[in-house]
């Protein structure tokens, strides 16, 4: 099943790499092209912000060895610039317009700056941002962190191990209360302050001044703190400006069926961050990654589609926390916990009014959340 | 047969094998893949290889014996 100008992937995401090496391990033998604005040769992210300040955090998605031996062509250093959908074709910034007869947009995020913007101000979504941050670490004495979720975390656990100190402000008054709720969220706000994080939750950034080679940070609980580096994660953009005009219908990422297929656009899906499955969308590797297959499915074989995605899972790893969180949590509710204090570990699940498991998140108990998205894949029975 | 391979220093955990596949791969009390076969029928190969290359930290795959 496939045409003369075979797939074009916009996005060399884990999501965009996987879709185009699925299409290959699926028997797909048309062409196969993947537009990345990057120079670099694609690469995987969760690294980014973990490991240590000392080592490179990059971990190739595919080779050029590879790529050429799967007959993917990587078109790198370009970026999308408009697409038709109804005509089939895409244009590049080089003036290049590439025809299709399947499009699957990965494009991602753009991480959010605004209202912190201010020169050196660092962010972190690709390789090039992971190397800033490590080099400003290395020789910095104090950083400062605006945004306490998963990248923010990550950040101050990334500082910490190094020797560096942070402070690290959220105007939630617990991290991560929006995944786990307030209750578990303290413990997260206890994890901080144990490994000698400065927390100011509940506070937000008043000023931010560039001084010298540092910053003057005014807070609004009234402290000024300096710092000689500050790291933003407070959210990300989707990736879709370039698709206004192109027919595709968008909404805070591509608008798709259950499968990944644009809604009234024959021959084009979406993956990743930036699409928008049945009405949910999710930034989150592995749902990238299983995405990816059942894209390529679709495509290599439009008769037999594939399952229906698995519940949602991630990860984030937080100084010696390993944590995992699966399925849907509705933190209005309370969870039931079960906890050991030595070696600590934890395990909450989220209920629905039958009972059902719906969601759940585990500390350092990689055991305990396989079998919470066991329970979750057979719909929710303990 | 295809022969399974682990690297357990580099196994975070993750368990995204376990869950594509839960009679190839296990996960132990300290969070490590355990390789319930250590060869693999040929016919079992996509399963097994897709559900290795679920792995974020690229710990798992297969080597022709």
């Amino acid at each position: 099943m496939s045409g003369a100008d075979g797939v074009v992937v916009v996005g060399g995401s884990v999501a965009g790499i996987r879709t185009a090496r699925a299409l290959r391990e699926q028997g797909y033998d048309g062409p196969v092209r993947v537009v990345e604005a990057e120079a670099e040769v694609p690469y995987d992210k969760p690294p980014l912000s973990k490991g240590s300040v000392d080592a490179d955090a990059c971990v190739p998605l595919i080779t050029l060895e590879e790529a050429e031996a799967l007959g993917i062509e990587l078109v790198l250093r370009r970026r999308a610039v408009a697409l038709d959908a109804d005509r089939r074709r895409l244009t590049l910034d080089d003036g290049n317009v590439l025809s299709f007869d399947h499009l699957v947009v990965a494009t991602g995020l753009t991480p959010r700056r605004a209202p912190y913007d201010v020169e050196g101000v660092l962010v972190l979504r690709t390789l090039a941002d992971s190397r800033a941050l490590r080099e400003a670490i290395a020789r910095s004495q104090q950083v400062l962190v605006i945004g306490a979720g998963f990248i923010g975390a990550e950040v101050a656990s990334l500082a910490r191990r190094h020797g560096v100190g942070v402070t690290l402000v959220d105007p939630e008054p617990v991290p991560m209360g929006r995944v786990v709720g307030t209750e578990l969220g303290g413990r997260f706000a206890a994890l901080h302050r144990r490994h000698g994080v400065d927390t100011r939750f509940g506070s937000t950034v008043t000023s931010l001044v560039r001084v010298g080679d540092g910053y003057r940070v005014l807070l609004s609980d009234g402290d000024v703190v300096a710092a000689d580096a500050v790291v933003v994660g407070i959210g990300s953009e989707v990736n879709v400006g370039w698709l206004a005009g192109s027919g595709l219908l968008v909404d805070d990422g591509v608008v798709c069926d259950e499968r990944g297929a644009a809604l009234r656009a024959p021959g084009i899906h979406a993956v990743g961050d930036a699409a928008r499955w049945a009405g949910v969308r999710v930034e989150h590797w592995t749902s990238a990654v299983d995405q990816a297959v059942c894209v390529a499915r679709s495509i290599a074989h439009p008769d037999e589609p594939a399952a229906p995605a698995p519940p949602a899972y991630v990860w984030s790893d937080q100084y010696d926390w390993k944590i995992q969180l699966v399925g849907d949590r509705d933190v209005a509710r309370l969870p039931e916990v079960v906890e050991e204090a030595e070696p600590f570990r934890l395990a909450a699940t989220w209920h629905d009014a039958e009972g059902r498991i719906t969601g759940g998140v585990t500390v350092n108990w990689p055991r305990e959340s396989v079998r919470m998205r066991a329970a979750l894949a057979r719909g929710g029975a303990a | 047969m295809p022969v399974l391979k682990a690297d357990l220093a580099a196994c975070q955990g993750y368990a995204n094998c376990v869950v594509a596949a839960d009679d190839v791969y296990d996960i132990d009390d300290d969070g490590v893949v355990v390789l319930l076969q250590a060869t693999i029928d040929e016919a079992e190969r996509t399963r097994v290889e897709t559900a290795a290359r679920s792995c974020p930290v690229s710990a798992l795959w297969l080597e022709d014996a």
